[in-house]
């Protein structure tokens, strides 16, 4: 994969780079102890693993997939991937248009001042910690929260938005958009400023609407970018973070909150299950590795667009 | 262009933009106020009665100002040592992150440099896959880190995205007829680095600054995970340990118990998440700039 054919490696060209290579080694150490040295313990998803006999000294397990046959024949398996799916299909349905709408709307704005304040506004979430957000969550929606103030205000009786299962996946996507929407809507915004006004001028010869403009101009102009987002991110469906969940989650709750990663956490560090913990993640990543690479070669295919 | 619009189809045309342009502002004024409501509700219920705010009342201003919340958090020991230890980790992470990913970033986009697509392909392709939390805690023990400074920033020290960044950056900002100049005059990888490289990288190094340190400054899960002293967790556990663990524990009690003792850490809990979000609320405006073009910068190529 390396090494062009238009660039032949030779010993004197190495030697010569060595100055580059030494600007390279603090982040190839890096690359070397917390990415690759992790992946070499994957092994003891393999393994009944135990602390003092190291990842190599550990007995195989037996049968070499054992940890993988106890997960999927505990009820808690279908449920955590059940929700995992859920959950990423979900913020993906909900959580991918917003920032192109948003995108497309702001950049319908006239005045320059007023377009660049709400941009400015709009990426004030992002700056915000998983924590915080769970903690104004569990602030608004509180039985005696803001929410409920408006709830009860019309009559109805107070709903306990925290801790019923049904209001776990509205409240974690609902933020969820609410966090990231502006900041993921910059790169459509950079594409969006891209566009060359002749193609506006001669729309409006035309006699084209605002609304035509968008449609007609502005969608298929910022597609290819869309695309390739798109692809990022249906490639890390399965890529569930652990900790806004985690945060989330209460006893009430988990037949809905459980996902794998969460479920991994616990009975990895809460009960050191070792192997049996990164067995289960390991089916996790590797399902998601599949994945994106599936989507990447369709999309490669039918539209030449592609991470790699 | 306006003139344009006019001569062909006035009346007609302009009503139908002119009810876009008001149903468009009504949905972008609601998205501000969506966006910035919970945020000023928050501060707001900072200085006020509790009692008002446990009414769930909708406030817009302080009703009844109120600062014994904050004289109450400014009082709370676990606040000040979460405070100093973010920033120690904030501060040294992000240092640590910028010796690692400025110089790699820079030494990737040559295109002279052997082995740079191999070396590329291990970094990118720990975007998508890793060994996940159980073996990188392995490592932390097997490193002897565990419990301390180095647990929490090491894990974090490069980012593959902020690489790849990085090094669009310096592929399209450093022009290579100025590296050739440089070389013919006896200049070498070194000093060019420091020399014409680096007073370059202002952009990039406010880009990668911010990127680091929010994710350093908002992080919860590696300290709780590899941290074992009180004395060391970093304002989002206190955060956590603070408001979400206090909400656990008022699901079983009885309500009057709550009501008793919610009305006195209710207040504290609107405080202390003013003061842990307030620092990046106040810096990223003046950085965004920065930001957009980093963001566009990681499109280019991923």
């Amino acid at each position: 994969m390396d090494g062009g054919k238009q660039r032949k490696w030779t010993l004197q060209k190495v030697l010569g780079s060595w100055q580059l290579y030494v600007l390279l080694l603090p982040a190839v150490i890096w690359l070397v102890l917390f990415a690759y040295y992790p992946m070499y313990g994957l092994l003891i998803a393999f393994k009944d693993f135990k602390g003092r006999m190291g990842i190599l000294g550990s007995p195989w397990a037996e049968p070499l997939f054992k940890h993988f046959e106890t997960f999927f024949s505990t009820s808690i398996a279908v449920n955590a991937i059940w929700n995992t799916v859920a959950i990423s299909v979900l913020t993906l349905l909900v959580g991918f248009p917003v920032p192109v709408i948003f995108a497309l709307l702001l950049n319908q704005i006239r005045h320059t001042k007023v377009r660049k304040a709400v941009q400015t506004i709009s990426y004030a979430p992002y700056f915000l910690s998983t924590v915080v957000i769970v903690s104004i969550i569990s602030m608004l929606f509180s039985a005696n929260g803001l929410v409920n103030g408006v709830v009860t205000s019309t009559g109805e009786k107070e709903i306990f938005f925290t801790s019923q299962p049904e209001w776990f996946r509205p409240l974690y996507i609902g933020s969820s958009v609410w966090q990231s929407m502006g900041f993921n809507a910059i790169i459509y915004i950079a594409a969006l400023v891209g566009i060359s006004p002749e193609y506006y001028e001669a729309a409006i010869v035309d006699g084209a609407t605002r609304f035509q403009r968008i449609m007609r101009i502005d969608l298929p102009l910022i597609l290819p970018t869309v695309i390739l987002m798109l692809i990022l991110n249906v490639g890390n469906i399965m890529n569930v973070g652990y900790e806004k969940a985690f945060l989330m989650q209460n006893s009430m709750n988990t037949t809905v909150s459980e996902l794998i990663s969460t479920y991994v956490y616990k009975v990895g560090l809460q009960q050191a299950q070792y192997s049996f913990a990164t067995a289960v993640g390991l089916f996790n990543s590797v399902v998601n590795f599949i994945l994106l690479v599936i989507v990447n070669f369709v999309s490669k295919k039918f539209s030449d667009i592609s991470i790699f | 262009m306006k003139s344009i619009a006019k001569k062909k189809g006035p009346i007609r045309q302009s009503a139908g933009d002119r009810t876009f342009t008001i149903v468009n502002t009504i949905i972008m004024g609601l998205i501000t106020i969506v966006i910035v409501y919970p945020l000023w509700y928050v501060l707001v219920a900072s200085l006020t009665d509790p009692v008002i705010v446990n009414s769930g009342k909708l406030l817009l201003y302080p009703e009844s100002f109120y600062t014994q919340g904050y004289s109450r958090a400014f009082s709370y020991g676990p606040l000040w040592t979460g405070y100093k230890n973010t920033l120690v980790y904030t501060v040294v992470g992000t240092a640590i992150a910028l010796l690692c990913t400025i110089p790699a970033g820079y030494a990737l986009s040559r295109m002279d440099l052997p082995g740079r697509r191999g070396i590329m392909f291990l970094f990118t392709f720990t975007m998508f896959f890793n060994g996940g939390i159980i073996p990188l805690y392995l490592v932390v023990q097997n490193l002897h880190i565990y419990d301390t400074i180095w647990a929490v920033v090491l894990p974090v020290a490069v980012s593959a995205y902020n690489l790849i960044v990085c090094r669009s950056f310096f592929e399209s900002g450093i022009p290579v007829e100025m590296l050739e100049a440089a070389k013919i005059d006896g200049c070498d990888d070194f000093t060019f680095f420091f020399q014409f490289v680096i007073p370059l990288s202002s952009t990039i190094i406010a880009v990668m600054c911010l990127f680091y340190a929010t994710a350093l400054w908002n992080m919860f899960f590696n300290p709780l995970m590899f941290l074992s002293g009180k004395d060391k967790m970093p304002l989002q556990v206190v955060l956590r340990d603070l408001v979400l663990t206090n909400q656990a524990s008022t699901i079983t009690s009885s309500a009057e118990e709550i009501a008793m003792r919610q009305k006195l850490a209710e207040q504290l809990k609107y405080c202390i998440v003013v003061l842990a979000a307030a620092p990046l609320l106040i810096v990223y405006p003046f950085l965004q700039k920065y930001f957009a073009q980093g963001v566009m910068l990681g499109a280019v190529k991923g």
